[in-house]
């Protein structure tokens, strides 16, 4: 455990596997950014495992000002123990007031472990990080600027916004893709630091006997937004603003049964009744027209939008918002309005 | 929801955790080729005794319920902190199994949580049983873009996913015998209940002895409180939970609204703050 103190630094878990780093730690470094920003503090990334170092540069490019870096031959492959001693070695010494995790496997993994070592709080699977006051009216007392750790609950029919104010650092495992990936800016500088780190025997009790990867599958069924396309967007170039729109807010490339049928994109992307049936936050149709068989897999989404030249499109009876519209000139509006996104 | 917008759970009808069912499955499986006992331990209201018998039927050897309204409003760490402390009061162990997350808050956090109370390694995500040799094992997790096989030993705490086994129906003799099986508090509603003339003295001997008759028969579910375990009161309950709730919001479904927006830069822009606002996006 660590007290309270305003001039803890906000911090990143950098998490990386044969050599490349998880996207969800890059999306949390320009979240990380802005949250120091707002603190007037640095942002640090802690960057654990054995040969790594050059990752630092892509942490900076993204927004870390300093990389703490722990390397050791016992930390080429991820194992529970010798990364939380890391971790929690490095947070007693920098007392960082936020502490940010991606919500992957191996991250609700290690924060656990590295919260309860701390006896930290910790929220799981956050989808969005502010900071705010508190007042809390039992004591009378308030709290100024603290992280305010935004989660869906139960089954996603409540946010729930968690806080902790006396044991920190305020620790959040953050779900994959919800936040922005940031391009990186490579002019952007910071300090790599070279950190050591005392093992014990038991922290390297757990060995890794064997190892199996494979490429990630498209994730359509878990994501909290999804950006779909039709026939209506055209051609395989122009899908390309597809890709583009969900690059930009974080969320999965869906595509009709007919985009896919015109070879657009591949099979392992179509939504619908013989494809995935998806249930996101947020699904954006465009240049969809809406047969009941797409609208089938995905109507069950809490938001719809739907973009398309038709007025009379089927997909508009199911969407909350609807722009009639050419997508190749609305996509990039999109594009344009979430990158200018107040902080 | 209760005022400071923790969940009351008495409320809430006690159900069994859907990777509880394979972590208890888990836990049978491995008794079966290696021997042992398995112990259930839950902590909850009362209600939750239903949970534990549904274990016996399946094939607990014995279970405990952690009651006590002061574990009330526990986050992830002060559950954690009174699990490993009524494991500890359990005694010697080879094995804790936990599902891989509850249905309700589905942080995954408190296996972990306890592991690290207890000082013993994790395994999560476990998938399969390779090996078990003396004291050391070799075990299969899912890690999402693949699986690895981990090597170490005992004890350990696994999370099990549901991919991970088939649970076993209750059995049918167990169930006519375990049925029966009741923790103090039912015991004492039970003879209460029973005996409504009767004075204190009287319905505190017969709940002596019905206690005694199911202990002797192995009918007794254990409850215990946070003395019991020996908890340290700070760590427990709402003063050892460092996360709070700030505030809950409803998300509003508009499922039935419908709005235009217009092609324009003024339009888009509109409908972005919008989603923003309502968290549609992060």
């Amino acid at each position: 455990m660590i007290e309270p103190n305003r001039r803890g630094e906000v911090w990143v878990f950098a998490e990386q596997e044969d050599e490349s780093l998880n996207d969800v730690s890059l999306e949390l470094c320009g979240k990380a950014l802005e949250l120091a920003h707002r603190l007037k503090v640095p942002m640090g990334a802690v960057l654990v495992g054995w040969n790594v170092r050059e990752l630092s540069y892509r942490l900076i490019a993204h927004g870390a000002d300093k990389v703490y870096c722990v390397h050791d031959t016992r930390l080429e492959h991820y194992t529970t123990l010798p990364y939380a001693r890391a971790l929690c070695q490095l947070i007693e010494k920098h007392k960082p007031q936020v502490v940010l995790f991606g919500a992957s496997p191996l991250g609700r993994d290690l924060a656990p472990r590295v919260a309860s070592e701390m006896r930290a709080g910790l929220t799981a699977d956050c989808t969005d990080l502010e900071i705010g006051d508190y007042s809390d009216k039992k004591t009378n007392t308030e709290h100024k600027n603290l992280l305010l750790q935004i989660r869906p609950a139960f089954g996603g029919n409540i946010i729930a916004t968690i806080i902790n104010y006396e044991r920190w650092p305020q620790m959040a495992t953050v779900r994959e893709g919800v936040m922005r990936l940031g391009e990186g800016d490579p002019r952007r500088s910071g300090t790599i630091i070279d950190e050591q780190i005392e093992f014990n025997d038991f922290d390297v009790a757990v060995r890794v006997i064997e190892r199996h990867r494979q490429e990630r599958a498209v994730n359509l069924k878990g994501a909290r937004t999804i950006v779909a396309g039709g026939a209506g967007v055209g051609g395989k170039d122009s899908f390309k603003l597809i890709h583009d729109l969900a690059g930009a807010i974080g969320g999965a490339v869906g595509a009709s049964r007919a985009a896919v049928d015109s070879g657009f994109i591949g099979k392992e992307h179509q939504v619908g009744q013989t494809g995935t049936t998806v249930r996101p936050a947020l699904y954006i149709a465009c240049g969809i027209s809406g047969a009941v068989q797409h609208r089938a897999g995905m109507e069950e989404s809490a938001k719809i939008i739907a973009i398309n030249w038709d007025r009379e499109a089927p997909i508009f009876g199911v969407a909350h918002y609807g722009i009639v519209g050419d997508l190749r000139k609305v996509i990039p509006m999109m594009i344009q309005a979430i990158k200018k996104k107040p902080a | 929801m209760k005022a400071d917008g923790t969940v009351n759970r008495a409320a809430l009808p006690t159900i069994f955790n859907p990777d509880d069912l394979h972590a208890l499955e888990a836990a049978l499986s491995i008794k079966e080729t290696y021997g042992g006992k398995v112990t259930a331990l839950t902590m909850g209201p009362l209600g939750a005794a239903d949970v534990l018998r549904e274990c016996l039927y399946r094939g607990a050897d014995r279970a405990i319920l952690i009651n006590d309204r002061r574990a009330a409003g526990s986050d992830t760490l002060a559950t954690s902190y009174i699990l490993s402390m009524a494991i500890r009061r359990i005694g010697d162990f080879d094995f804790v199994f936990c599902g891989r997350q509850a249905i309700d808050g589905d942080t995954a956090q408190v296996g972990p949580q306890i592991a690290q109370k207890l000082g013993i390694a994790q395994i999560t995500y476990f998938e399969k049983l390779v090996e078990l040799n003396a004291r050391t094992l070799r075990a299969r997790r899912n890690v999402g873009n693949g699986w690895e096989v981990l090597e170490a030993r005992l004890p350990l705490l696994l999370t099990i996913l549901d991919a991970a086994n088939e649970p076993r129906p209750a059995a049918a003799r167990r169930m006519m015998r375990f049925k029966h099986a009741q923790t103090m508090a039912e015991v004492s509603r039970s003879v209460s209940a029973a005996m409504p003339q009767a004075n204190k003295e009287q319905l505190d001997v017969e709940q002596a002895n019905r206690l005694e008759l199911l202990k002797n028969r192995g009918l007794l579910i254990k409850q215990w409180d946070l003395d019991e375990i020996g908890a340290d009161m700070a760590w427990c309950g709402v003063a050892g939970s460092p996360t709070k709730v700030h505030r809950v919001q409803s998300i509003v479904l508009r499922k039935e609204g419908f709005k235009r927006i217009e092609p324009t830069e003024d339009g888009v822009r509109t409908l972005i703050q919008e989603l923003i606002v309502d968290h549609a996006l992060g």
